[in-house]
C-alpha cells in the first residue's frame, strides 16, 4: 500500500475536504482519519454499520486510596505535573496526571497506585472491501499519538493484502499527533491558506515533515482570496524544490457538499474540478520514483 | 469588572486568532496571549515591538555512565520507555522523556542528574497599549504544554483584561489554557464539521464549569449547523460574523481589521461590549449560588 498523509500546519484550511475528495477519485479501499482529537472525515464517508470498536488506554493515572493515605504529602512534594491536590486530603487531579508512577514508587503505605485509564475509541469500519479507521481522543486527554499510530496499525492490518493508495487524513499542528502520523507513510501533501498565517505556519509543517525525509507535495485552497499570498506559496516551493501540486477556488458549493454528507468530488463545482488536477499530479509523483523533493 | 477571556474551537481555522487580535484592539489596554504554541500567529497580526525572548526549559535525565552499576531501576521504572539498555548502560531518548524525575529518585548509586534542554520560547512584546504574550515551541518538540504553563503564570498575575488565544482541538494542550479563564469565547463555523467540533469544546468547557457563549464566524446564507446546535442546547449565541471578502482580504495580510475600517471596529467592540456583559453576569450569578 502506498500511504499518502495529508497536512496543513494550520487549521481549517481544508484537510479533510480534499482528503475525503482523494478518497472518492482514486476509489481508495484504505483510508484513515488521524485527527483523533478533532476527527471529522466519518462525516462525509457515509458507512451504515460500526462494524468494530475498541477502547483505548493511553499512559494510567495515578489514584489515592483515602483509607490508607496518611496525608505525609510526599507525592504532592515530588509530581512535577501538579497532579496531587491536598484539599480534602490528598487525592489526585485526573487531567494532569501524566502516569509517571513517582507517587506510586515514593508512598510510603502503598496508598498511591496507578490504574488503567481508558483514554479514547478506537473505530474500524470494514465494509464491502473499503476500510476506513478512525477514533476519537476523549476530552482532555495527552498521549493523542499513541492513537494515531494504532489507528494506521489498525487500517494496515485490515487492509494488509491491498497494493492501491490509502489516504490518511492528518491533524493541524506540529506536535504529538503530527508526529506520529509521519512516520512509514510515502508522501506528504499539504493543504496550504494563502494568508500570511497560512504561509508561517505552512513552513512550520515543511520543516517537521521534512526531517522524516517524506516527499512533500503543496496544494493551495481557496487560491483567490488572496492572489499575491498564493504567488508567495508558489514560489517558496520552486525555491525550496517541493511539488506545487496546484490550487484550488474558494467555492461556497464546498460548504454545501460538506454539508449534504458528500465531498467536493461528488458534486458538479469549481472546487471539485480543481481538485481533480491536484489528485492527479500528487498521485502521480507518488507513484514515480522520481518525486524528489528537498529543502 | 477586569476579565479573562479564552478563545477557542474545537476545528481549527475558524477564526480564533482573527477574534482575539480584534478583541484585544478595540479593548485597547490587556494582555494578549497566544497559547497555540505549535504554530501561534497572533504576532503576526500585533507585530510587537521591543520583543524580549525567554527560552523554556524541561529537564532530562543526563547518567553518569561511571557510577553506573547496571541495575536497571531506572529502565524498568520508566513508564514512557524513554531509558532503555544499550552496551550495558542506560541510554535516554530524550523525545519521549516526559520530565518526571522517577528515574533520578529510583537510582540507588544517584547516578543520574539532569540537564535543562530548550523546546521553546517566550516571546513579550509591545503593540501599541496591548502587552502581547507569544509561545513558540521548537520544530520537532512533541508537547507545548510546558510553554502554556509558563505563558499562565503571567496570565494568573495579570489584574487588567487578558484575552487567551488558545490552540485547536480538546485535548491536553486545551485545557491547560483555559484553566485560568472566567469566560470562554467559543468561535464555530457553518458546516457539520464546525458542528461537530463545536460539541467537543462545549462538552470541555462544561465540564470545566466555564461560563462560555459562541460566536458564529463566516456565516453564509442557507444553514448553518453550528447555529442548530446552538439554538438545540440552549448555549448563549453572543454574534454573528457574516462571510465577509474584504474581512477575510485583511485577515489574511496578517491586518487587524478594527484598525482599518470603521465598520469592523463597531463589530468588534460591540462583541466586545456584549462578552463583557455576558462574562459579568455569569460571574454575578455564580457568586449567588
Amino acid at each position: 500500500m502506498k500511504q499518502l498523509l495529508i497536512l496543513s500546519g494550520k487549521g481549517g484550511t481544508g484537510k479533510t475536504t480534499v482528503a475525503s475528495a482523494f478518497i472518492k477519485l482514486s476509489s481508495a479501499r484504505a483510508y484513515a482519519d488521524c485527527d483523533v482529537d478533532a476527527p471529522n472525515l466519518h462525516l462525509v464517508m457515509n458507512f451504515k454499520n460500526e462494524s468494530e470498536t475498541e477502547d483505548y488506554f493511553g499512559m494510567p493515572k495515578a489514584q489515592i486510596d483515602r483509607v490508607k493515605c496518611i496525608d505525609c504529602g510526599v507525592c504532592l512534594e515530588n509530581c512535577r505535573f501538579g497532579a496531587i491536590s491536598d484539599e480534602g486530603g490528598h487525592h489526585v487531579e485526573l487531567f494532569s496526571c501524566e502516569g509517571c508512577g513517582v507517587c506510586e514508587e515514593l508512598c510510603p503505605v502503598g496508598a498511591a497506585v496507578l490504574m488503567p485509564d481508558i483514554a479514547g475509541e478506537l473505530t474500524l469500519f470494514n465494509e464491502d472491501g473499503n476500510v476506513f479507521s478512525t477514533a476519537q481522543l476523549k476530552m482532555g486527554r495527552g498521549t493523542s499519538g499513541l492513537l494515531v499510530t494504532q489507528v494506521k496499525n489498525r487500517m494496515k492490518s485490515a487492509a494488509d493484502t491491498y497494493t492501491g493508495l490509502a489516504v490518511i487524513d492528518g491533524s493541524p499542528g506540529i506536535g504529538c499527533p503530527v508526529i506520529a502520523s509521519l512516520s512509514g507513510v510515502d508522501m506528504v501533501l499539504i493543504v496550504a491558506e494563502p494568508s500570511l498565517s497560512g504561509i508561517s505556519d505552512m513552513e512550520r509543517i515543511i520543516k517537521t515533515a521534512y526531517n522524516f525525509g517524506v516527499p512533500i507535495a503543496v496544494c493551495v485552497n481557496k487560491h483567490d482570496t488572496n492572489p499575491d499570498n498564493t504567488g508567495k506559496i508558489e514560489e517558496y516551493c520552486r525555491e525550496n524544490n517541493l511539488l506545487f501540486a496546484g490550487k484550488i477556488p474558494f467555492d461556497p458549493k464546498a460548504v454545501e457538499a460538506i454539508n449534504s454528507g458528500m465531498t467536493i468530488a461528488d458534486i458538479d463545482c469549481p472546487s471539485g474540478d480543481a481538485v481533480r488536477e491536484v489528485y492527479q499530479i500528487t498521485v502521480e509523483a507518488l507513484l514515480s520514483e522520481n518525486k524528489g523533493s528537498g529543502i | 469588572m477586569a476579565k479573562k477571556i479564552a478563545v477557542l474551537s474545537g476545528k481549527g481555522g475558524t477564526g480564533k486568532t482573527l477574534l482575539s487580535v480584534n478583541l484585544a484592539s478595540v479593548a485597547g489596554d490587556c494582555l494578549y496571549v497566544d497559547c497555540d504554541v505549535e504554530e501561534p500567529n497572533g504576532h503576526l497580526f500585533l507585530k510587537p515591538e521591543q520583543v524580549r525572548k525567554e527560552t523554556v526549559c524541561v529537564k532530562i535525565p543526563v547518567v553518569e555512565k561511571a557510577l553506573c552499576d547496571g541495575c536497571r531501576n531506572c529502565v524498568k521504572f520508566c513508564k514512557f520507555n524513554a531509558i532503555a539498555f544499550m552496551k550495558d548502560k542506560p541510554y535516554v531518548f530524550e523525545e519521549v522523556c516526559h520530565s518526571c524525575g522517577g528515574c533520578v529518585l529510583v537510582c540507588p548509586q544517584k547516578a543520574i542528574a539532569e540537564k535543562e534542554k530548550p523546546i521553546g520560547e517566550i516571546r513579550r512584546g509591545n503593540s501599541n497599549r496591548i502587552k502581547s504574550h507569544s509561545g513558540i515551541m521548537n520544530v520537532g518538540e512533541v508537547s507545548g504544554v510546558p510553554i502554556i504553563e509558563k505563558l499562565m503564570e503571567a496570565v494568573r498575575k495579570e489584574s487588567g483584561t487578558v484575552i487567551i488565544d488558545c490552540p485547536p482541538g480538546s485535548a491536553c494542550i486545551v485545557m491547560e489554557s483555559i484553566k485560568d479563564a472566567d469566560y470562554c469565547l467559543l468561535v464555530a463555523e457553518p458546516t457539520v464539521f464546525g458542528a461537530h467540533n463545536l460539541k467537543m469544546v462545549y462538552e470541555l468547557v462544561r465540564l470545566f464549569n466555564k461560563p462560555h457563549g459562541v460566536v458564529l464566524n463566516k456565516c453564509l446564507p442557507g444553514e448553518n449547523p453550528a447555529e442548530d446546535f446552538c439554538i438545540k442546547n440552549n448555549v448563549p449565541i453572543l454574534g454573528r460574523i457574516p462571510f465577509d471578502k474584504q474581512l477575510g482580504k485583511l485577515s489574511s495580510d496578517a491586518l487587524i481589521a478594527a484598525d482599518e475600517d470603521e465598520r469592523f471596529k463597531t463589530l468588534f467592540s460591540g462583541l466586545l461590549n456584549k462578552i463583557m456583559e455576558e462574562a459579568d453576569d455569569e460571574t454575578a450569578s455564580d457568586s449567588k449560588r
